[in-house]
């Protein structure tokens, strides 16, 4: 099936979106106020999107390759618990030595996540098992890692370089979100304009064709889930030092909510299409709307609900789209409503 | 598609099947485990094993056959929270009865499953994010709403309801049948009758195994979404009934999150996630395989800190070898066609 004649799950996304995130703007602002512009109030925003953010990027690989990524929180966790325990137990040295130190202690924890993203990518390419099924046995074993070395308890009291990671600003902006925005650009051109993004566009679409026009499909899905993972790895470092501490069960609410986010970005949940753009659209979306109900003083559940109905009405309004002005609905074969992920989530 | 195999029919095709490996599996387990702990092989654990996993053994029930359909649902948790909060809030507020409660809660359990149903066939987008979307519509208005709030002082024909006593010990312990055991049987019960004795079960198996066919012969996809997910919604409705007895007060938010330890342990008994392949036999030796585990673990001495990450590594292997299996299914299937029609047959026959 070529590219071309596939049907996204929302067209023109980004436009959507843009209008979307336009009229929650003009809607909150008329009924909160000027609180909703406050620099607090967008200081706390910026400093909210960014763990939703790399975790949503770390999915998003994987959602286009065709494939779900559910270990992204177990990884984010545990890399973050690794880093934290060598943080906490190397002497303390004031100078060079120790800023060094420090940084070798968070590159261990990303190591960590690429390892367990290596090890998922190996399992999806060698073995053939489905990566939603893949990463729900790494996701239950590495929680079960972390949980099971720490007890569930909580390792803290880190040094002033993450701390700094976690909280400070550079030019007024939180360095959390700088760190968004310096991941983000690279992996939007990685994906749009490198060979490497292509193939994972063309692995999403069709493996098999991509098989025989003699590419490595393993070696290209062993990088996707070793991206997927590092990129986890940052968020849970993010995380850390965030909150100033790691634990087995930071973020898990995010899990689901990552993949919201990406759909809603407009990534195609059976593989092949999406945009970086579109995914922090989609981020400034629901960061928006939790913001403006937090203001509102609704419930945070509320706005489960809310990101909930979003999704729903986005993709309703993608169908309505499509029928209303011509009739001839393209109807692919192998596009039936019900299948989980893609006909050929699992190979 | 591959059809269901039956126990005792075809011995010789059962032993090839994931189905078997799994109960020799489950057998061995259990043998290890009675050998190594006296605790394990006994009427009373083996009751308080039942009773502790019946709520997933029963939702475990309604999955494989949304997994059979080739759909998926992520929302039964959400969906049996709501359920058993709904229909209990009623029947505390109107003094209502057994009819009520079962009438409300089942009904919620399956409008909301069908409602997911709809947005499947209608927004043509896939199951899996249908379902979390929806997850998180039914979860976070049942917590708006609700502000939180445990139900407690819940009446006590509820409380105290089903359990029969079947005979007491020498030291006056009771060995107590109770309304989750018989739930976790009638559930297993309703999906091998809709899966195997239906004329609708068949073509759950045939859309899920090539929906494109299953269109084509005139089968009603729309109308069989509707069944399955309207069943898996019935199924959470029971199953939230019976976790809210056995635990003697509701609280909203204690079900959502167990969504995939659920569909591991279907996914365990062999179902696979494309879709006309599963069994009931099969998710009955998954929910028992990591029940088993988890108990015999603890009887053992390991720190239930580390339960999880066993249950990991089970399901790692469990999907490698089913996958590795299909794969040689696969080549040995390739082989038949790539033969001469004559010993293709001679083959099988």
């Amino acid at each position: 099936m070529s590219p071309v004649r596939r049907i996204p799950l929302v067209s023109a996304t980004n436009r959507v979106l843009l209008v979307l995130f336009a009229g929650l703007v003009l809607l909150f602002g008329t009924v909160i106020g000027t609180p909703l512009f406050r620099l607090g109030t967008l200081r706390a925003m910026a400093l909210q999107v960014p763990q939703l953010g790399l975790l949503s990027l770390a999915m998003m690989i994987a959602l286009l390759s065709g494939g779900l990524d559910l270990s992204i929180i177990a990884v984010a966790d545990f890399s973050a618990l690794v880093s934290a325990f060598l943080l906490t137990n190397i002497p303390a040295d004031p100078g060079g030595l120790g800023i060094l130190l420090q940084v070798l202690c968070l590159l261990a924890g990303l190591l960590v996540a690429a390892t367990i993203g290596a090890i998922n990518g190996v399992i999806i390419a060698y073995l053939d098992v489905s990566p939603i099924l893949t990463t729900l046995g790494t996701m239950t074993m590495i929680k079960g890692l972390s949980v099971g070395l720490t007890h569930g308890g909580v390792i803290s009291g880190f040094p002033p370089l993450v701390l700094f990671l976690g909280n400070a600003n550079l030019l007024g902006v939180p360095v959390p979100l700088v760190i968004l925005l310096l991941v983000a650009w690279p992996v939007a051109v990685m994906l749009n304009r490198s060979p490497f993004g292509n193939l994972i566009a063309m692995i999403g679409s069709n493996i098999a064709a991509v098989r025989y026009s003699g590419v490595d499909t393993r070696w290209v899905l062993i990088r996707i889930y070793v991206l997927s993972g590092l990129l986890a790895g940052l968020a849970g470092i993010i995380m850390m030092a965030r909150f100033n501490s790691a634990n087995a069960a930071y973020g898990e609410s995010f899990l689901l909510v990552t993949v919201l986010a990406a759909v809603l970005g407009g990534v195609d949940p059976s593989g092949g299409f999406g945009k970086v753009s579109g995914l922090l659209i989609a981020l400034a979306i629901l960061q928006l709307i939790s913001t403006g109900f937090n203001l509102l003083g609704l419930s945070e559940f509320l706005t489960l609900t809310i990101w909930g109905v979003t999704l729903v009405s986005i993709a309703g309004l993608g169908v309505l789209r499509q029928r209303l002005p011509s009739r001839r609905r393209a109807i692919s074969p192998g596009q039936t409503s019900s299948g989980p992920i893609s006909p050929r989530a699992e190979r | 598609m591959r059809s269901t195999t039956s126990p005792g029919m075809f011995l010789g095709a059962f032993r090839r099947t994931h189905e078997f490996r799994l109960l020799i599996a489950t057998v061995g387990l259990i043998a290890i485990l009675s050998v190594s702990s006296r605790r394990f092989l006994t009427l009373q654990n083996g009751l308080d094993l039942l009773t502790s996993y019946a709520f997933s053994g029963m939702l475990a029930a309604g999955l494989l056959v949304v997994l059979v359909s080739g759909g998926i649902d992520i929302s039964f948790t959400a969906i049996a929270s709501v359920a058993q909060y709904v229909a209990l809030v009623a029947v505390m507020h109107l003094h209502g009865g057994w009819l009520m409660l079962f009438a409300i809660g089942l009904g919620i359990g399956t409008a909301l499953g069908m409602l997911n149903a709809v947005l499947i066939s209608t927004l043509r987008i896939s199951s899996i994010i249908v379902s979390i979307a929806m997850l998180n519509v039914y979860f976070g208005l049942l917590m708006f709403l609700s502000h939180g709030n445990q139900l407690f002082n819940m009446p006590d024909w509820f409380l105290n309801a089903f359990s029969w006593v079947l005979w007491t010990d020498s030291e006056q312990n009771p060995y107590v049948l109770n309304a989750q055991i018989i739930g976790l049987f009638v559930c297993f019960a309703l999906s091998w009758l809709l899966l195997n004795r239906t004329s609708i079960g068949r073509q759950i198996y045939a859309l899920g195994g090539n929906a494109e066919a299953a269109a084509r012969v005139g089968y009603n996809a729309w109308r069989l979404n509707l069944v399955v997910y309207g069943y898996m919604g019935f199924i959470a409705g029971l199953a939230s009934l019976a976790q809210a007895q056995l635990a003697q007060s509701v609280a909203p938010n204690v079900l959502v999150g167990r969504e995939l330890n659920v569909l591991a342990a279907v996914v365990l008994g062999g179902a696979s996630l494309t879709g006309g392949q599963g069994t009931v036999l099969g998710a009955i030796l998954g929910v028992a395989v990591l029940a088993c585990m988890e108990n015999g673990l603890i009887l053992l001495g390991v720190s239930s800190y580390w339960t999880q990450f066993f249950d990991g590594a089970v399901i790692l292997v469990a999907v490698s070898t089913i996958a590795w299996e299909r794969r040689r299914q696969r080549a040995a299937m390739r082989r038949v066609i790539a033969a001469p029609a004559g010993a293709a047959v001679a083959r099988q026959g």
